[in-house]
């Protein structure tokens, strides 16, 4: 999995003050570092760490994973879509990338 | 899988044996969380607090077959107001290498303190998740999951 590609799922088109489910999903092998190769030698941790969720630049939801959160993270959470606007989502690993995927909502 | 729990049949011999090799290649690597550890990490966040009971909803599978991907899903009883709304979720395991397994922060602007996400569980143990309430309040709730290690109920 060279590149992790974020997925999201959510609708374009809401009315005013509606509630949206997002459900999110990142290719992503979240290597715990408890793993070892064939020669024994450890391999090191490689996780995505946090989560990140804005509404027209800010921010409304974060999350923090630990090497626990399962390989390929699904995420789905509400939020509420007050105006028409777009919602941002980034995914930062530990290698310092930042994964990022971009929504537009329409209001109705 | 049934068929295998009732004979142990040459296939689960081997199996078993396999698992029991790896189990033990792995075993000193994986020294597990205990709940005291859980514990720490709690009172690391909130020294010295009381944490109440309920308010939080924890959907867990009781028996999970596959440690690798557990599916959780809570929501906090709250109106998600400015003035009264929940702050942060975590949820701690006290049976993996790490107790921590993932915190949420959220914002007036979520209309609900809920989440859906999938977890690794290492073997049968308690989830613990702690809420924080803007007005400060914690709630706590802990449920186990029980996770089947060679296919006959480990």
């Amino acid at each position: 999995m060279a590149n992790p590609t974020p997925r999201v799922r959510m609708p374009a088109q809401a009315k005013a003050g509606d509630v949206i489910e997002v459900k999110t999903l990142i290719s992503h092998e979240m290597e715990t570092g408890q793993r070892k190769d064939a020669e024994g030698k450890p391999i090191p941790r490689k996780i995505i760490k946090a989560f990140t969720a804005k509404f027209n630049g800010k921010e409304i939801f974060r999350s923090d994973w630990h090497p626990a959160v399962s390989a390929n993270p699904y995420l789905a959470f509400f939020v509420r879509v007050p105006e028409a606007g777009t919602f941002e989502f980034a995914w930062f690993d530990d290698d310092g990338s930042i994964y990022k995927s971009e929504h537009k909502v329409a209001v109705a | 899988m049934d068929g295998s729990c009732r004979h142990p049949t040459r296939r689960s011999v081997m199996f078993a044996a396999g698992a029991a090799a790896t189990a033990a290649l792995l075993g000193p690597r994986l020294a597990s969380a205990t709940p005291a550890q859980v514990e720490a990490e709690i009172a690391k966040l909130y020294a010295g607090k009381t944490l109440g009971e309920g308010k939080i909803k924890l959907d867990l599978p009781t028996i999970a077959e596959n440690g690798l991907v557990v599916p959780l899903n809570f929501e906090v009883e709250s109106p998600m107001t400015d003035k009264d709304h929940v702050k942060a979720v975590h949820v701690f395991a006290d049976g993996n290498p790490n107790p921590g397994v993932a915190s949420f922060y959220f914002t007036p602007m979520m209309p609900k303190a809920a989440a859906q996400f999938r977890m690794r569980l290492a073997q049968t143990q308690n989830i613990v998740a702690v809420a924080e309430l803007s007005d400060g309040s914690l709630y706590t709730v802990k449920k186990e999951v029980k996770v089947t290690i060679g296919g006959c109920g480990g």
